[in-house]
């Protein structure tokens, strides 16, 4: 009771904040947008790209685009314990009577609500993209969201034992987060890629997540693998995550 | 629900500790903490009592913030033990940190949220029950003069309305013991005596031990006892009163030419010991140097003294022993000069790192 309620509590704490904050919510929207209506209007239009299975370029993106949203969201959320240690409320939580894995676990939870939340934002904006939702679609989608979303929220927490200050986010950003989008074939199809290529994304987590999203919007795609195989793999590893980082949050703090 | 029942009990409401009777909170033997071989706490020993306003004067990086750490659960002793409320500070973690609050030296407070909201967040981690937080809220904001500010944001408070309210968040779970690691660090003299009014109120209202560190020594003077605590050694322990009394008598400080000469024809003609301070208390240019002596009486032999000396002198002053005379004499050092370069340093290092971060 008294450790679920230290969960909800930090949980609480960080979408009130998220909430907020209106400049991050639609700010962090700014990119995704971008890369649909500019960099998919334009390559979809200059180049003629293989292997989209029937659909033209910006269908083809957006799932991976919704991807890359909850990505994202999900990794900054999460390395908020960096900015609240270096504001010093981390310690508040840290001396309370709690338990130091029910902070780890808040963040984890709080990350993967609001990743998902951006992600249900961004799907509001399919339509432009030619892509056609539904309260149903946007219901199976959900799902799928979250588990991406707690992989990458676990990667997040996981990372933010590592990172002290803020300062060292620009690494992450360059070396962890931007290849683990573009490998995952969320731009581009996989299919005619190089081996290395190929075999680097199928150790990509979010190949499977933005794979299981594709299959899941785009009616009679041929997806990579099958959507339950998709499913299996997140799953499989958001559990990993969590239980790694968590673990590893209680014993560095 | 049931854990709150059994930790209502366990933890009980504010008064029970002064039904448990006099005795020790906080019991303290041997505590030793090691970074890196360095010894930053040397077999620390001592007790505090209930409702006692005990302080930790020293300068910094003498122990105090280690000392508070280890009794705060939040760092584990290298040797040596801890008691507070009963309850192990090492195999019984969860126990102590009920029974405390902590007010720590930065700021701790989410500036994002509102001052009720920042309590709330407290109330849930330490259990308070559902029906009791609005009330204790308002009546915790009330105690720190922050009623009407309830609702708006931690961001917009001054830095004394931010510790004023940490100091209210502290109190949210009716702690036994509330630590206040330099509660008045950085404030405004106004701040700083409102803050002092307000642990002097805690003490009344609360039926709370208070346990801070300080090194102001004018500050330390409110506190019931003091450890004076150096090298990370409790050098002296003691009411602010009998510390000054171990001085015996009053405090002489003398400004001449030659110090040196002076100190020697003192020590010759009325055997007085005297010490030559390089440019520091009452010395009006930092090169000069001025010489302090203890006396019995010092109103019959200040007269004397000006009199009888043939090195010539510039100013002369006699006052009554104050803690700082306590420190210099037990350590050879003063602590306010050395302090107030060391916080000058730190708050020029923490700007900077302000700086960067924006």
């Amino acid at each position: 009771m008294r450790r679920f309620r230290a969960i909800y509590i930090i949980w609480l704490r960080d979408l009130k904040r998220h909430f907020r904050d209106k400049a991050r919510i639609f700010g962090s929207l700014g990119s995704p947008i971008i890369f649909i209506f500019i960099l998919g209007q334009g390559l979809g239009s200059s180049f003629a790209l293989g292997g989209l299975g029937g659909f033209d370029y910006k269908q083809f993106m957006f799932p991976g685009i919704l991807g890359m949203t909850v990505l994202f969201a999900g990794i900054f959320a999460s390395v908020s314990i960096v900015w609240d240690r270096e504001f010093g409320f981390l310690k508040e939580m840290l001396v309370a009577p709690v338990p130091t894995w029910t902070i780890a676990l808040g963040k984890v939870i709080s990350g993967a609500t609001i990743a998902a939340f951006q992600g249900v934002l961004m799907l509001l904006l399919a339509p432009f993209a030619g892509v056609h939702i539904s309260p149903l679609l946007i219901a199976e989608l959900l799902p799928m969201m979250f588990l991406v979303a707690f992989s990458m929220t676990g990667m997040g927490v996981l990372l933010a034992t590592r990172l002290k200050t803020m300062q060292g986010f620009q690494m992450v950003m360059n070396f962890f987060m931007m290849p683990m989008f573009f490998i995952s074939g969320a731009m581009f199809p996989l299919k005619n890629a190089p081996t290395w290529l190929d075999s680097l994304s199928h150790i990509d987590p979010l190949t499977y997540g933005v794979d299981a999203m594709r299959t899941i919007m785009l009616p009679h795609f041929q997806s990579r693998y099958p959507l339950g195989m998709d499913i299996l793999v997140v799953g499989l590893l958001s559990a990993a995550m969590i239980t790694v980082s968590v673990t590893a949050f209680s014993r560095q703090a | 629900m049931e854990e709150d029942a059994t930790a209502e009990n366990l933890f009980g409401q504010p008064g029970e500790a002064a039904q448990a009777g006099a005795g020790a909170i906080i019991e303290v033997e041997r505590l030793t903490r090691d970074f890196d071989g360095l010894r930053a706490v040397d077999e620390v020993s001592f007790t505090v009592g209930r409702k006692e306003i005990f302080g930790f004067l020293g300068p910094n990086g003498a122990g105090k913030t280690t000392t508070i750490s280890m009794l705060c659960t939040l760092l584990k002793p290298t040797t040596g033990r801890g008691v507070l409320n009963g309850y192990d500070i090492i195999t019984q973690q969860d126990e102590v940190r009920q029974s405390i609050g902590i007010v720590f030296q930065d700021p701790t407070l989410d500036d994002q949220l509102t001052a009720r909201e920042n309590l709330e967040f407290h109330a849930m981690l330490y259990n308070v029950p559902r029906n009791e937080r609005d009330e204790r809220a308002s009546r915790v904001l009330k105690m720190v003069g922050l009623s009407e500010r309830g609702r708006d944001k931690v961001e917009t408070f001054s830095g004394g309305m931010k510790r004023r309210l940490e100091i209210a968040r502290g109190l949210m779970h009716y702690p036994h013991v509330l630590f206040l690691d330099e509660p008045t660090i950085g404030l405004d003299p106004q701040t700083r005596s409102s803050i002092w009014e307000h642990v002097h109120e805690l003490k009344q209202q609360y039926d709370i031990t208070v346990f801070l560190t300080t090194h102001y020594m004018d500050e330390a003077e409110n506190c019931d006892r003091i450890a004076i605590i150096d090298h990370g050694k409790i050098v002296a322990l003691d009411t602010p009163g009998n510390l000054k009394h171990s001085i015996g008598g009053d405090i002489i400080t003398l400004h001449a030419v030659d110090a040196e000469a002076a100190r020697d024809e003192i020590k010759e003609k009325f055997g007085f010991e005297a010490g030559v301070i390089e440019g520091a208390g009452e010395a009006k240019a930092p090169a000069e140097k001025s010489i302090r002596l203890e006396v019995p009486n010092g109103r019959t032999v200040l007269p004397q003294l000006v009199r009888q000396l043939s090195t010539e002198i510039m100013s002369v002053s006699v006052r009554e022993p104050t803690l700082d005379d306590v420190f210099l004499n037990l350590t050879g050092r003063q602590i306010r000069e050395e302090s107030a370069d060391k916080m000058k340093n730190m708050m020029r290092r923490r700007m900077r790192a302000r700086g960067m971060r924006r």
